[in-house]
């Protein structure tokens, strides 16, 4: 497994165990120690990849676009360790719990708008973001990365979780998958693909780079 | 944060602007409106086709003196425009929708009364004219001569402008529906939805319904009758108007009834306890329903047609 975390990313002993964590106000209960906050990978997509060690290509203090925050467990980590994080997020009620989570976090940058429809925010969103890191759970999640290939950086990473169930319930997840990374590579040249079922049954980690 | 005094209003202003640019005609918001609340709302309703450096093109414009300045401003303008967007999403609620769709139809009921009397009136006293609400804008276009004529023609114009009422408040229940019930207008459409919200009496009773229940919403007398003993149970209620009930051959409405009503449920529920949209249920909807309505191209499936079943609605969730 490799160690490449961001700058930002520690592995520190909380409660007894060898956890991830940041630095940071602590947003949704997470054990802390010495001002780290546990980053939970089952809780978190993206936890979960750097836990199993993808090249995710974070170094920290990197700019990014934040698709699908949620109430703000992940993005919130990522805001800690990174540069200016802009978290969009479709749905008021999630996005309620999102704007505690951003308001200690000065460069975090709440919005709710809806991540299939980038012109809705690309007059907020700068460009040549460091990386695009996507948890959507809607149907057409490659369409989604696909549409907001254009904040990335030509070098910069897209680090998506592909939720096969959001995609059909029925098909095997690996054909799933399949038909996603198709339409990725419309857009993305894929660098790295990873089955996340130790901490999320039935997702794909993904990184990819703007073709 | 400070909303006072910043008077540079119009640096760049563009097409396809950044969000701290002032908008080409400067005539929305108000010109009383902080530049706080400018930003913010640049932020909301603003769009751009693609990203550019706007840190770089704010502080060459002269919004913010350096990249730090900008994020700070920026920080401040997307707090207050998400607070405000999450606020009134949530504000939208399920009682101002069913005020809406009563008043609907309350505008379509006079406004046909008045346009059926001034139309009956107008013909005793100008050419005949189509009846209906066409006929009274027919009407309230013309020019009255005598005193008898200028009363025939407003009632017409009433008509007319209550018309007009139904239309508009049709396009606001469009527009709050979605954000009241994503899931079900996605469903139902917003007109749909909004009926059976108020036929439950919110959205809050229609997601406790049984599925059973919804699906005959709107046809209470005929299930009062049914429960009596005098009449078959009903199909449907209000659910008919929907395409996937309306357009299925009668054979099958049952069914697609069933089937529809049983979605809609869930989708009531996801919208009143989660709040999100489930693309899931709009698929198992369309699937159910090319299910059902393939029973019409093969002919087969013979055991299984209307009203031959009974329950288990919801049986995959």
């Amino acid at each position: 497994m490799s160690e490449d975390l961001p700058a930002g990313v520690e592995r520190r002993d909380i409660d007894g165990e060898r956890r991830l964590a940041t630095r940071g106000e602590p947003v949704y209960g997470e054990p802390t120690a010495e001002g780290w906050r546990a980053w939970d990978p089952e809780r978190s997509k993206l936890g979960g990849m750097l836990e199993l060690g993808l090249e995710t290509g974070l170094t920290g203090g990197e700019k990014v676009l934040y698709l699908g925050a949620a109430s703000g467990t992940t993005v919130s980590h990522v805001a800690d360790f990174a540069g200016p994080t802009y978290a969009v997020e479709f749905a008021p009620r999630p996005a309620r719990d999102l704007l505690d989570a951003a308001e200690p976090r000065n460069r975090l940058f709440p919005l709710l708008k809806d991540a299939r429809k980038p012109e809705t925010y690309a007059h907020v969103v700068e460009s040549d973001v460091d990386a695009v890191v996507q948890d959507v759970a809607t149907r057409g999640q490659a369409e989604v990365a696909v549409r907001n290939a254009r904040f990335l950086a030509d070098d910069g990473r897209l680090l998506l979780a592909i939720k096969a169930r959001s995609e059909d319930v029925t098909a095997e997840p690996a054909d799933v998958f399949e038909g996603a990374l198709d339409r990725l590579r419309e857009a993305y040249e894929i660098l790295e693909t990873r089955r996340l079922d130790r901490y999320h049954e039935d997702h794909l980690g993904v990184v990819a780079t703007p073709k | 944060m400070s909303d006072t005094d910043d008077p540079e209003a119009n640096g760049a202003s563009d097409g396809g602007g950044g969000w701290f640019e002032a908008r080409p005609s400067g005539a929305a918001d108000g010109d009383t409106a902080s530049g706080d609340a400018a930003t913010a709302a640049r932020v909301r309703d603003g769009t751009a086709e693609a990203p550019a450096d706007w840190p770089a093109r704010a502080v060459e414009a002269g919004f913010a003196d350096d990249a730090d300045e900008y994020y700070d401003r920026l920080k401040a303008a997307t707090t207050r425009a998400t607070r405000e967007a999450v606020r009134e999403r949530e504000r939208a609620d399920d009682a101002q929708l069913i005020h809406a769709v009563r008043a609907m139809d309350d505008s379509e009921r006079v406004a046909n009364e008045l346009a059926e009397r001034a139309v009956e009136w107008a013909g005793s006293l100008f050419d005949e004219v189509d009846p209906g609400i066409e006929g009274a804008r027919a009407i309230a276009a013309r020019e009255p001569e005598t005193e008898v004529e200028r009363r025939a023609v407003s009632l017409a114009e009433r008509a007319a402008e209550l018309d007009d009422e139904r239309a508009a408040l049709a396009e606001t229940i469009g527009r709050i529906a979605p954000a009241v019930a994503p899931n079900l207008t996605e469903m139902a459409g917003p007109e749909l939805a909004a009926r059976l919200i108020a036929l439950a009496g919110g959205l809050e009773p229609l997601a406790k319904k049984p599925s059973g229940t919804v699906q005959v919403l709107g046809a209470e007398d005929a299930l009062f009758a049914h429960l009596s003993g005098r009449a078959p149970s009903p199909k449907h209620g209000i659910i008919y108007t929907h395409e996937f009930v309306r357009g299925t051959r009668p054979e099958d409405r049952g069914s697609a009834a069933r089937a529809l009503a049983g979605k809609l449920s869930l989708g009531a529920r996801a919208d009143h306890y989660a709040g999100e949209r489930r693309e899931r249920l709009h698929d198992d909807l369309r699937e159910r329903m090319a299910t059902i309505r393939a029973r019409t191209d093969d002919g087969d499936d013979p055991g299984d047609a209307g009203g031959a079943e009974t329950e288990g609605v919801t049986g995959d969730e």
